[in-house]
């Protein structure tokens, strides 16, 4: 897919949007809105998000967590479905599907390493979004399916999750620990004897037993989780899927959206279009604040110069944010960037996110929406 | 309030709020004005961000090892700062903090340095540390913990990670002394505990913004903390509130009348859009700022919205002029501590 395309042709053309940034950056407001936008054009949309804002979720029907998706009623032509991610939930069906008695699975269920995992793993939640779009995608009948990615830190991202989940299942030392006898692995053997030693000399010996009875309950299993990450990886390489790269104008925002893409490259796939969130608005080009006339100095006038003084500082904060974002443009091009400005009010509602939709769909590629929003969808009697 | 009684509050302030907010803005402003008032300072930073260094005008890599940021004469440069060494005064130092790194040490402090990189390479620690929910947070906390009690530094900043981690990241200690039946690890933990229980060696600052759904968090986190947590809470750093500005009552075309000046419509239009823009966001800023003081009886800071883009240096100064303004207008707190349920 090395042909530009428009945020509007992705809402109305693909199966599946990723929306991938940082925390704080508005990557679930924004994925509930190319959701709404599939609605709107007709089509059968369910956004997958992680970790909505309370607000935001009761507005979507999520208010209680819901591992499967929700219609919500609205007066769109198509339909828009939500649902709110439960790793753990997710991850336990994984376990029932794969088990090979319920016996197997219940022993699975009830280890206390299993518990800690979604927890404790880094990259469980980010493998369990992926698995949940999988199940949609496969049986759900959507149209378009928006997944929000959870917010990671240190850039570990959801392309690395299936391998570490599996890596994490196919643990040597473990399963070596489990066939001892052969002669072939014994010398690796008294290492992962020195290993566990070690382990339990720190943390104490029943976190040994309780990792070793682990990995016996996931006996035979790994195949199946291997086979389901690597369809997937498939899943992810189509065509008919698009990665939204969502940052605010911060640098580290800016950084993080920078790694995205490279690692989206690496995976020999693109960031499909960028769309920066709370942009500071901009009220002047430089011409006309080239023009301005000089205030004179004195009290007479000091409110003009104030006035003067606060469009120059909305104008210089705009530029410096181009500068700090120019880059990432750079670095996604021909993907097209959308910049949503600073709004007056949170976004918690329906009304909220349709006004995103419309900042974000009306034009098309890379198009600044005009002037300041007043983010009219404010409800805010909270 | 005296501003250096107020950085000597506690050993360790852990800076938390919800990811956007400007946390380590914060912090190096906090750092700045410590080290202004004589203290040295550690900045511990948790999360591999490097903002706090280019914050300093420095954009360098931080280690495990540390970094100076800031140094009181030319000669204390190359001291990269040392678990044992104490760090002059007004200084700034930063280091960060991993699990890994801290595990490693950990190790090696328990003779089992040879086993150490294996350990990690092998993926078993990945199953310790599902094992053992929290043991990636208590070897860091206990390594923040340790440099506490060496006491090298005055004042050590903690760069916090996100909300939502926060409260997993603090109340994993008590969650293992609950778990733990007993070793090294359940020790680590009763250790940590003590130091986020005592108000005189470790507090909170949450940062936030005058917007809606950042004061609902920091409410919420504020309360959580205390309950689950029982640490001290200082005092809540409001960050890009606009500063006020009088001319913004005029209206641009009864501003460029009483001037004397002719503006063409655009300029005019331009002005007041702007005016109204910021008058706006100014009256959305007041009104959340005085929820914030009606739900949380906590002293309130703010820091100055900024209208650059990147924080530098010059940038720093005026937001640690602005916090220690601030903190000259706090009355001198009663207790040690303060408590939102009071």
């Amino acid at each position: 897919m090395s042909d530009p395309v428009t945020l509007d042709e992705l809402a109305a053309e693909r199966s599946i949007i990723v929306c991938c940034g940082s925390g704080g950056v508005g990557k679930t407001t924004t994925a509930a809105a190319v959701a709404l936008q599939a609605a709107r054009l007709g089509r059968r949309a369910c956004v997958v998000t992680i970790d909505p804002a309370r607000r935001l979720a009761n507005s979507l029907g999520l208010d209680a967590l819901t591992n499967s998706p929700t219609e919500i009623a609205g007066s769109w032509p198509g339909e828009l479905h939500a649902l709110m991610l439960d790793p753990k939930g997710t991850f336990d069906d994984l376990v029932h599907r794969y088990a090979d008695s319920s016996e197997q699975a219940e022993g699975i269920l009830s280890n206390r390493i299993y518990r800690n995992l979604t927890g404790a793993l880094s990259g469980t939640q980010e493998y369990m979004a992926m698995e949940k779009l999988y199940e949609l995608s496969d049986e759900g009948g959507f149209d378009l399916i928006v997944v929000d990615t959870p917010p990671t830190r240190n850039a570990l991202d959801f392309l690395d999750a299936p391998r570490r989940l599996t890596r994490f299942l196919e643990n040597k030392v473990f399963r070596v620990l489990m066939m001892p006898t052969r002669a072939s692995l014994r010398v690796m053997g008294v290492a992962a004897q020195g290993l566990l030693k070690a382990i339990s000399k720190v943390a104490g010996g029943d976190i040994v037993r309780d990792a070793v009875t682990f990995f016996q309950a996931f006996e035979g299993m790994e195949e199946g989780f291997r086979t389901r990450a690597a369809r997937v990886r498939v899943l992810l390489a189509e065509p008919t899927t698009a990665f939204i790269l969502v940052a605010s104008p911060r640098p580290d925002s800016v950084d993080e959206a920078v790694h995205f893409s490279s690692k989206l490259t690496d995976a020999g796939m693109s960031a499909t279009a960028l769309i920066v969130n709370r942009v500071q608005p901009r009220f002047a080009d430089d011409s006309l604040l080239a023009d301005l006339p000089a205030v004179p100095d004195g009290a007479a006038g000091s409110a003009l110069a104030d006035l003067v003084e606060n469009l120059q500082g909305f104008t210089a904060a705009s530029d410096r944010e181009e500068k700090t974002y120019g880059d990432l443009v750079a670095d996604v091009a021909p993907a097209p960037v959308a910049r949503v400005p600073l709004l007056n009010s949170d976004v918690h509602d329906l009304g909220g996110l349709a006004t995103i939709a419309d900042l974000l769909f009306v034009d098309h590629g890379e198009t600044t929406a005009a002037g300041p929003a007043d983010g009219e969808s404010s409800s805010s009697a909270g | 309030m005296d501003v250096s009684a107020f950085c000597r509050q506690s050993n360790v302030l852990i800076v938390a709020g919800k990811g956007g907010v400007g946390k380590t803005t914060m912090v190096a402003a906090l750092a700045r004005m410590a080290a202004d008032e004589g203290l040295s300072v550690l900045v511990v930073e948790l999360e591999g961000r490097r903002g706090i260094t280019s914050a300093f005008g420095d954009g360098g890599d931080l280690g495990y090892a540390g970094t100076v940021l800031t140094a009181a004469g030319a000669d204390d440069l190359d001291d990269p700062g040392s678990d044992e060494t104490a760090m002059p005064a007004g200084t700034v130092h930063a280091r960060m903090i991993t699990p890994d790194d801290a595990l490693l040490e950990y190790l090696a402090d328990h003779g089992l340095r040879r086993m150490s990189k294996r350990l990690q390479s092998s993926g078993v620690l990945d199953v310790v540390a599902s094992a053992i929910p929290g043991i990636k947070d208590i070897l860091v906390l206990g390594k923040i913990k340790q440099i506490e009690r060496s006491g090298v530094a005055d004042l050590i900043l903690v760069d916090a990670p996100a909300t939502g981690h926060t409260m997993t990241f603090l109340s994993s200690a008590s969650g293992l002394l609950d778990a733990a039946r007993g070793g090294p690890v359940r020790t680590q933990a009763a250790d940590v505990v003590e130091l986020l229980t005592d108000p005189a060696r470790c507090q909170v600052a949450l940062v936030t913004l005058p917007e809606e759904m950042p004061v609902n968090e920091v409410v919420e986190a504020a309360y959580q903390l205390e309950d689950k947590v029982g640490i001290a809470l200082g005092p809540v750093i409001t960050n890009a509130c606009y500063a006020p500005l009088e001319g913004l009552d005029h209206p641009a075309t009864e501003a460029a009348a009483s001037a004397g000046v002719a503006l063409d419509d655009a300029a005019l239009a331009a002005l007041e859009e702007a005016r109204v823009f910021r008058v706006t966001r100014q009256d959305l800023q007041r009104e959340q700022l005085e929820r914030l003081a009606a739900e949380l009886p906590l002293p309130q800071l703010c820091a100055p919205f900024l209208f650059s883009a990147t924080i530098g240096p010059e940038e720093l100064d005026i937001l640690a002029a602005s916090l220690a303004a601030g903190i000259g207008e706090l009355s001198e707190p009663e207790g040690r501590s303060q408590s939102v349920r009071s």
